[in-house]
């Protein structure tokens, strides 16, 4: 479908939702700025200020009152079209598909719209999303209210469907489903989910799984994506244990399990404290300590444990002093904390012992857990994994999930969609995902005065993604050069650095908006919630996985999707392009005339200067701003040789052997850089009777050039040119599209289809600051390679060595192929 | 002849300060071997001090007319005071008469204290001057470290240190030798079909069937006293300790006293005998409402000890007894799943089970019988020993009465 609109309502965004989901918003926007809005949903605010100030007149301290999270719940319910539920003892998990529609600026070169800034065409696309809601199984009603009174057309456009059910409580609350939303519950077994749900959030979400290191920096550690997830064993901690070993998509064995599990440790505790509910027991065991209550191996050998090689703070029985204090007949008075604390090292030792001598039984390394007990506590996850690490002699690894709660949720909902669910990757969407937190999910209904608080994930539907081919070792590739979860200088720096952008981003997507009158509203929100999630970010920086540039990048790009800005830089693009294009003749004609090897020297020169047109560093955004900057300017600003990375003579030198057979070039920025630097080079490339690939963006990300763009720059680019025309007509010269979304590059989850051109590539070449710097610096490929960029960020400059517009040219022959690589 | 009179203090179980009958050992410090000593093997553990001493026929009619005298009084106050929660007991059910050690004979008692009292073990031993007629004796467990110093300080004893594990497997053998065909056992199941489909849970129809534990190795031995030791025997002096657990004997107890308020292990138990595990714990069928057939899951295994406890309605339906029966069962399930894996793992078939904990405790022994059975299709043997870890005190005595005369 393809419109032309000039004022556009956004089609998603908090701002077109459902009527709950606007009080919500509206809730948080009042929270935030009450007069602005008001006057927009004056129902809303009305009924939100009664229930303010009856808040207030029955409680004393107004000042304690806390507003919600600016989350949206239930998201995009209305279009819910399939769902899926899993029912735990403690938690229930409702999954639902979804398809949105959102805007995405469509370029176009066509003369007759007079003011490109003003008219773009905005096509509108369909995509699909999965959403998962975490809460409290005590408020399944509540929620199952919710969601009957927001469904397009009630119960009877739900009549016939089927939604697929798993947990103990799937039987319990089958009629209950039934008759509220008229769905019909096909119950799925409990541990074919978990072990599907697994499978797929190793495959598809970045980072789901890492190991902890309490007080170890860093705190998280991320596992890197892996080709060859299996085998490996799950332990789900519910009420009680099961253990289930799993070897491939579709097969898995229940191998045992213990009945020592979250039940017992909720229900002892229960028993022993006045703690309410799990949370609170938690709570209680953080500040405890469990020598009080337990046994240690010192209480027994004394201090001559040494002797015994046993460490003397090992744990000899749990609880056992509890009985040496009764049998002194002393009242029993043991500090409730103490008991908690004990309480969880008993459960959490023993899971720990069962599981890896299950894990040694049947030869598996890699254990991940799942299940209400962990709920990404921090002291119970250091627990387990001390356990594991000392029961299995550091041989087995304790693998964490950021999403562990909605194992069996998404796997209820794949048996439902199995005949797709292979075609399709999916990845998290940042904007609509709940950090990764030890918080309690607890679903209070609306209408209560208190704040609720429920975690959700949501998922976008991409194109099937897999590792890039070239890669020497896929197994151990990680994208980023710097972990900004370890690295406190750079996260600190990043962070300032990313804060004090952000208005320019605004700016930008304002601009590329101008007649909206919505616009600067959006903008507003896109720049609070932004900062909000880098705040979050400094304290937490494990909360999305690995916090990289690259996530962070991504990060903006999610947000700017979310409030419906597709492609702010859309027109400074197409501008830098026409006019870089109109100086593609002579740049070709003036390195044409040049001699060897200055011609091939001023070629690179010519990449490393078209490189510097970024809109994403603020240093060339303030140059581009004030003067007039061209390819000429930015030659002179490329530092003297040797480079901060120098191979230039040796790829000169390699140049004199034969012709590459087919070259992939990963391109950055649009303009000078695209038109000037990279296409003269692939030209080069070309009359030397190599094959050349353009991999672009498939979406926007600043000034970056998308695949579309590159189609259209091409073929402006071969009218200029004939060999470039003739190129292009024999499909010598051919646009490809990455599936990345931001200026950085994953190579381990690539467009399948770009993945599968790639495997005769022998000459890979990868272009932009966050493509080669950011990502990908030390990557080993098995082809050469080629990595090129200019530094536009001092502090990075420095750190590696260099100064302002420090030049990478990287040149490495090919590495061989490592195990674990994908043939 | 030197009676040594240890007194102490016990409190009846409502656990006020008011004090309870007092409780009188008399250590039989008998002077008859050569060099003037009693034989005393103390075996002291995290929760329990086990003592043995080994009392010979004396030649002296006075003498021996004053011991059996003493043994007398021991015996019937400790029989009087079987269940006051007293702090101090004889096992006078497993004395054992007639024993051969070094070639002298005699009768071996058994005595046990809580380890929390050693320091009125120390306030009386130092008052009776237990130093003059006792220089050294035979120790083991953990406390031989933790005590040693203080013994050679206070009471200037010193202590004759043995390896617990090398002790408990000689013991083991030695009390099979002695004591055979009596000594080792396991649980049978008379209808092994029929109960197949059911959950392994204490039944009362097991009964005890003597095993002849001829050639027993190799095995794995699993100790359970306060914590658990897991032991790999292949041989009489090839065996490696290969885990354990910190569940174990005092984790019952410890967890028995705060929720029911009881003060001694036999009350603990007492308790749980009148208890219904099932009240407590989720079982399957709560869960699944019968069979998870799927995985061959019986509908009243326990799914979640104590799974049940979280919920309000529940904690009003059950008693101490039933509390105390649920952390029985906790524990002895959950020693039983480690021991059976730590059998499939080494794939050895027979396992035997010693301890304190399994001392007054057939409820433990028929659950581990039965659960080892089920879970391995019956490849596993569960095996008892009658005098449990007392084995491994009587070879501490043999071993010093030896190696000191």
């Amino acid at each position: 479908m393809l419109l032309k609109i000039t004022t556009f309502r956004p089609a998603v965004s908090i701002l077109q939702c459902s009527v709950a989901q606007k009080l919500v918003a509206v809730c948080c926007a009042a929270a935030l700025r009450p007069p602005s809005i008001s006057h927009r949903y004056p129902g809303f605010i009305s009924e939100l200020n009664h229930r303010l100030y009856s808040t207030m007149d029955k409680k004393e301290h107004p000042k304690s009152i806390v507003l919600p999270e600016t989350i949206n719940v239930f998201r995009n319910l209305t279009n819910a079209k399939r769902f899926a539920i899993d029912i735990g003892g403690s938690l229930t998990k409702i999954a639902y598909y979804s398809t949105l529609q959102y805007r995405r600026a469509n370029y176009s070169v066509d003369k007759e719209s007079s003011s490109p800034s003003e008219e773009h065409n905005y096509e509108l696309s369909e995509s699909a999303r999965l959403h998962f809601v975490k809460f409290e199984t005590k408020y399944i009603e509540h929620c199952l209210n919710f969601v009957k009174a927001n469904l397009v057309g009630s119960k009877d456009i739900m009549m016939g469907k089927i939604i697929k059910a798993t947990g103990g409580g799937a039987y319990k609350y089958a009629s209950l489903i039934q008759e509220k939303l008229g769905l019909s519950v096909e119950k799925e077994d409990e541990m074919g989910c978990l072990s599907k749900g697994c499978n797929f959030l190793l495959k598809n979400i970045s980072d789901e799984a890492f190991t902890y290191h309490r007080h170890g920096n860093p705190e998280y550690e991320f596992q890197n994506a892996d080709p060859n997830i299996f085998p490996y064993m799950l332990v789900n901690i519910g009420s009680g244990v099961s253990i289930l070993k799993v070897t491939s998509e579709d097969s898995y064995e229940r191998i045992g399990g213990t009945a020592t599990g979250g039940g017992t440790f909720w229900g002892l505790g229960t028993l022993l404290t006045k703690a309410k509910g799990f949370d609170e027991l938690l709570e209680l065991a953080e500040v405890g300590d469990h020598r009080n209550t337990d046994m240690l191996v010192r209480d027994i050998y004394g201090a001559d444990y040494k002797a015994h090689g046993l460490d003397s703070e090992l744990l000899a029985s749990a609880f056992g002093k509890v009985c040496d204090s009764a049998k002194k007949g002393q009242t029993l008075n043991f500090n409730e904390a103490d008991v908690a604390r004990s309480l969880l090292f008993t459960i959490s030792n023993d899971i720990g012992q069962i599981a890896s001598l299950y894990a040694m039984m049947h030869n598996l390394k890699k254990v991940y857990f799942g299940g209400y007990f962990l709920r990404n506590h921090p002291l119970t996850m250091h627990t387990v994994s001390f356990a594991i690490n000392y029961w299995s002699k550091g041989q087995v690894q304790s693998l964490f999930l950021r999403h562990e709660g909605y194992l069996g949720a998404i796997g209820a909902f794949l048996k439902g969609t199995e005949q797709d669910g292979e075609d399709y990757s999916w990845a998290e969407n940042y904007a609509g995902s709940s950090a990764l937190d030890p918080q309690p999910a607890v679903w209070i209904d609306s209408l209560k005065d208190d704040p609720y608080c429920v975690s959700q994930l949501e998922l976008d539907r991409d194109v099937q993604r897999t590792f890039c081919p070239l890669l020497s070792n896929p197994a151990q590739y990680i994208p980023d050069t710097v972990d900004l979860n370890a690295d406190h200088e750079a996260r600190t720096y990043w962070l300032d650095c990313f804060e004090s952008t952000i208005d320019k981003f605004v700016d930008a997507a304002v601009a590329s908006q101008a007649d909206d009158e919505t616009a600067v509203e959006r903008a507003t929100h896109f720049k609070e919630k932004y900062i909000k999630r880098l705040q979050h970010l400094r304290n937490h920086p494990f909360a999305y996985g690995n916090l990289t540039v690259r996530s962070l990048l991504e990060t903006i790009q999610h947000y700017m999707k979310e409030f419906d800005f597709p492609d702010p830089y859309i027109s400074v693009k197409q501008s830098e392009n026409e006019a870089s294009l109109s100086q593609l003749q002579s740049r070709l004609e003036y390195l044409d005339s040049l001699p060897f090897p200055q011609q091939y020297k001023e070629i690179v020169v010519g990449m490393l200067a078209g490189n510097m047109f970024d809109w994403g560093a603020k240093a060339i955004v303030d140059i581009m701003k004030s003067e007039e900057f061209g390819l000429t300017e930015a030659v002179r600003k490329i530092p003297d040789r040797p480079w901060v990375i120098d191979d230039l003579d040796v790829w000169i030198e390699r140049l004199q052997g034969p012709p590459h057979q087919q070259a992939a070039i990963f391109i950055d920025n649009s303009g000078v850089d695209i038109i000037l630097g990279i296409l003269p080079f692939s030209r080069f490339l070309l009359l030397r009777g190599t094959k050349v690939m353009l991999c672009a963006n498939s979406e926007p990300a600043l000034n970056d050039v998308t695949f579309k763009e590159l189609e259209v720059i091409l073929n402006q680019a071969g009218m200029i040119c004939p060999k470039i025309r003739e190129a292009l007509d024999e499909k010598r010269l051919i646009a490809m599209e990455t599936a990345q979304i931001g200026p950085c590059l994953d190579l381990s989850r690539l467009d399948s289809k770009l993945a599968k051109a790639m495997i005769n590539v022998d000459l890979l070449v990868i272009e932009g600051m966050g493509r080669t710097v950011h990502s990908n610096l030390n990557a080993d490929f098995t082809c050469e390679s080629l990595r090129v960029a200019v530094i536009k960020n001092k502090w990075l400059a420095q750190r590696l060595g260099g100064d302002m517009f420090a030049a990478v040219f990287k040149y490495r022959p090919p590495m061989l192929k490592k195990e674990g690589a994908i043939e | 002849m030197i009676f040594l009179r240890y007194v102490v203090r016990s409190y009846s179980h409502n656990r006020s300060r008011k004090s309870g009958p007092l409780c009188i050992f008399r250590f039989n410090a008998s002077v008859f071997h050569g060099k003037g000593m009693p034989w005393f093997g103390m075996d002291i553990g995290g929760t329990l001090t086990k003592c043995a001493y080994f009392e010979t026929k004396s030649a002296n009619p006075d003498l021996h007319h004053q011991e059996t005298e003493l043994i007398k009084i021991v015996k019937k106050y400790f029989k009087e005071n079987p269940r006051k929660g007293v702090a101090g007991q004889a096992d006078i059910r497993l004395q054992m008469d007639n024993v051969s050690i070094g070639g002298r004979t005699g009768s071996v008692h058994f005595i046990r204290f809580p380890t929390s009292l050693m320091d009125d073990f120390f306030a009386i031993a130092k008052k009776h001057q237990l130093g003059k007629f006792i220089s050294a004796l035979g120790a083991t467990g953990g406390g031989a470290y933790k005590f040693e110093e203080r013994f050679a300080t206070e009471l200037n004893i010193k202590f004759a240190k043995f390896d617990e594990m090398d002790t408990l497997l000689n013991g083991m053998r030695l009390v099979v030798k002695m004591n055979r065909p009596k000594e080792v056992y396991y649980w049978y199941n008379p209808h092994p079909d029929e109960q197949n489909c059911n959950p392994p849970q204490e039944k009362d129809h097991l009964s005890r069937k003597e095993y002849d534990l001829n050639d027993p190795y190799p095995f794995v031995l699993v100790n359970i006293g306060s914590g658990v030791s897991i032991l790999a025997v292949y041989g009489p002096h090839n065996y490696k300790r290969i885990s354990g657990s910190s569940l174990g004997g005092g984790t019952f107890l410890g967890l028995c006293c705060l929720l029911t308020g009881c003060t001694t292990f036999e009350e603990a138990i007492a308790l749980a005998a009148k208890g219904d595990h099932r009240k407590v714990d989720k079982l399957v069928r709560d869960i699944y409402g019968g069979d998870y057939k799927k995985f061959g899951l019986p509908g009243d295994l326990v799914a979640s000890s104590f799974g049940n406890m979280n919920l309000p309605d529940h904690r009003l339906n059950i008693s101490k007894f039933d509390l105390a029966r649920a952390t029985l069962v906790t524990i002895t399930n959950n020693i039983g799943n480690i021991a059976l894996m730590w059998a499939v793992n080494l794939k050895i078939s027979r396992v035997v089970f010693v301890g304190n904990f399994l001392r007054v405790n057939p409820i433990s022994a028929k659950l581990l019988g039965h659960a080892m059975s089920f879970w391995s299709r019956g490849t596993l043997e569960a095996l008892f020993l009658e005098h449990e870890v007392r084995c491994l005190l009587l070879h501490l005595l043999k071993h010093y009465i030896i190696g000191s005369s």
